[in-house]
């Protein structure tokens, strides 16, 4: 099918570029914007191969609301960038070295791959025929009983991550003024409202 | 070459029409939309509406549409130019594109996915992203706080939408979008929708659906007493059209979730002959314009929130709900030995 | 295979056109319409007076916090999804392993209840 083979190209070719561009964009906005674009050509990778569930949960999650967090970050957090952009070349050698070093592990890493040759074994379940089963349903049927281990501790990162992030991030005001419904229901003419007899010329 | 044709060029040229097809008749309905909203909101408060421009004022879309063409369009200076101009574009697209998937009839829908509904999801939770560019970029504080605002609100009813999204998938049993209208069609007509036995679910879906689109009594990111006009407040002519277009298009959106999840899409209210040979489009364009006339009853009716009740309402009463409601859901569907 | 990405063509064509659309409307004006822009016109709109300032300030950390636990619900509700259409087959074991799930996300939601990450002041 050519079109496919067309639109893997496009998808690839944008989703790399996108890539190159956000690390080289002077605005961080603009890297964040090319970042989503990689974001959806991914997408439109997932659906090529035949994975319509992962690609849309990946526009939901991380399209959806991680970039939006990113793009929270980057817009508000008014960062003066001449000032960063002034240390760079004294940074720049332990940065390069850094670089480097990740890089000769990466291709030490790639180098020596090699799988287990049990490793087929030990998939719990094969991938059914996509027409029978969709992708979702493909997904729940193992997940939630043959990976449980798996799946709970997926839960327990995400309760990890929002206890830090409550940790991190609230700051109580203490002179905040804030709505108590309750008190608000429970209040009555009598506690309200105070009665006083006012003598002429007197006030009060 | 005609082979080349027939394979490839004359499905093609089905595609594009029905496309077009779709888009243009999206975009007359929200004309007419937009004119019924004001037209219900003046009667409410007992004035007449837009009625100067064609008869009975019909022709008063078009020529908003006109004005918006020949008005200068303003780039303050102190802007971010290409965001600016992206922003509008963003919202307004993202706002037609999730119409891909709607089924109008059985078997009416231009694409017709597994994952129509996640589809939806995606594509309207990505209406925030207009919102906060416009906000930002426009580079005036009025904007800029309308977007916090905006952004912070979406996200929040976002999470409960998605809850009721779920309870009704389990039922349905599928996440393609016809499919779940043919799971309605249970021969109770409107007794066996789902706005009966998951009533809890629809209330809080049809409120979060306004809370959503930033419809009132939701509007703080564009309460003109506060915050002039949120963030679309340094936007004139056609960019300014288009973030109200992807507004009220958005709207329709929800209206037509809320008839496809809840009011049995294009099924008849009756299971009885004759209301069956009514086309499936007619029932699913009134059961989307009765929707849309709760929300502009919604809209006339209701004051406005305050921002720390809005917020209050989505994390502290419709978050524990609606997933109280997916664990009961859950519970019955298993007890009972239901699920599909 | 084939069907499957035969769905997903239109999808593609669908959002090119509104993208056209949407851009359409958005050159029109800068054809048609007068454009005499003068400083007043294109400064910032303030209540009658210069802006003091750039307008991209800091602001409070509870956006933040909004989007964050925003992004954990999300993740949430994705992993819901794959359990709630396949319900039917993963019988009573997926039920209590989803449950069980759904009860540790509760105790963080209890949590942030409790210090109030949730009020809004």
């Amino acid at each position: 099918m050519i079109v496919a083979t067309i639109a893997f190209y496009i998808f690839a070719g944008v989703a790399i570029a996108a890539g190159f561009m956000v690390i080289a964009a002077r605005n961080p906005v603009h890297s964040v914007l090319f970042l989503i674009l990689a974001f959806f050509n991914a997408a439109g990778l997932f659906v090529l191969m035949g994975a319509e569930f992962l690609a849309m949960i990946l526009i939901i999650v991380y399209v959806g609301a991680v970039a939006v967090l990113f793009l929270f970050v980057v817009m508000m957090l008014d960062i003066d960038f001449a000032e960063l952009r002034e240390g760079f070349l004294q940074y720049m050698p332990i940065g390069a070295l850094i670089g480097l070093i990740v890089l000769l592990e990466l291709l030490l890493v790639a180098g020596t791959w090699t799988l287990a040759p049990e490793v087929a074994s030990l998939a719990a379940s094969p991938i059914p025929p996509m027409a029978d089963v969709t992708n979702a349903e493909a997904i729940g049927q193992v997940m939630y009983t043959q990976y449980v281990y798996f799946f709970q501790a997926a839960g327990m990162v995400l309760l990890v991550a929002m206890i830090g992030a409550i940790v991190l991030t609230l700051r109580k005001k203490p002179d905040a003024q804030r709505q108590s419904i309750p008190d608000q229901v429970a209040r009555t003419a009598e506690t309200a409202v105070e009665l006083k007899k006012v003598e002429p010329g007197q006030g009060l | 070459m005609a082979e080349l044709w027939t394979t490839y060029g004359f499905p093609l040229f089905i595609i594009v029409g029905q496309s077009l097809g779709v888009l243009v008749g999206l975009l007359l309905f929200t004309a007419y939309i937009l004119y019924a909203d004001r037209k219900i909101f003046a009667a409410v408060q007992m004035r007449r509406g837009p009625n100067v421009v064609g008869p009975w004022g019909l022709l008063q879309s078009f020529a908003d549409l006109t004005k918006f063409l020949f008005k200068e369009a303003i780039i303050p200076s102190s802007a971010n130019k290409g965001i600016y101009l992206l922003a509008p574009v963003i919202t307004a697209t993202l706002a037609l594109s999730a119409w891909a998937v709607i089924p109008f009839d059985d078997g009416w829908v231009v694409a017709d996915i597994n994952v129509g509904l996640l589809y939806v999801l995606a594509f309207s939770s990505l209406g925030v992203y207009g919102i906060i560019m416009g906000g930002w970029a426009s580079n005036s504080k009025y904007p800029f706080m309308g977007a916090l605002r905006s952004a912070a609100q979406m996200v929040s009813y976002e999470v409960s939408l998605g809850f009721i999204v779920v309870c009704v998938l389990m039922t349905a049993g599928s996440m393609n979008l016809s499919d779940i209208v043919r799971a309605q069609d249970t021969g109770a007509g409107m007794f066996g929708w789902y706005w009966l036995i998951h009533f809890p679910a629809f209330v809080i879906f049809f409120i979060s659906a306004i809370a959503e689109t930033n419809r009132p009594p939701f509007d703080l990111p564009e309460a003109e007493s506060e915050l002039v006009a949120g963030y679309a407040t340094e936007y004139s002519s056609t960019p300014f059209l288009l973030f109200f277009l992807g507004e009220f298009v958005a709207i329709n959106l929800m209206a037509a979730m809320v008839t496809i999840l809840f009011l049995g899409g294009w099924l008849p209210p009756f299971d009885w002959g004759p209301l069956h040979a009514v086309p499936g489009i007619i029932w699913f364009v009134l059961k989307v314009c009765f929707v849309f006339f709760l929300f502009a009853m919604v809209r006339a009716y209701v004051p406005r929130y305050r921002y720390d009740q809005l917020m209050r309402l989505g994390w502290k009463v419709f978050l524990p709900l609606s997933l109280g409601w997916v664990v009961v859901t859950a519970g019955v569907l298993v007890a009972f030995d239901l699920a599909p | 295979m084939e069907q499957l990405l035969s769905e997903y063509l239109p999808i593609v064509i669908f959002l090119g056109l509104s993208a056209v659309i949407s851009i359409a409307l958005l050159i029109v004006p800068f054809v048609i319409a007068p454009s005499n822009p003068d400083p007043e016109k294109l400064s910032a709109y303030e209540c009658g007076f210069e802006a003091f300032d750039d307008s991209r300030m800091r602001f409070d950390v509870k956006f933040y916090l909004v989007a964050i636990l925003f992004i954990i619900f999300d993740l949430e509700v994705a992993f819901l999804f794959p359990w709630a259409v396949s319900l039917g087959d993963v019988g009573l074991f997926g039920f209590w392993s989803m449950m069980a799930f759904l009860g540790v996300l509760t105790i963080g939601f209890i949590y942030e209840w409790k210090k109030g990450a949730l009020e809004w002041d």
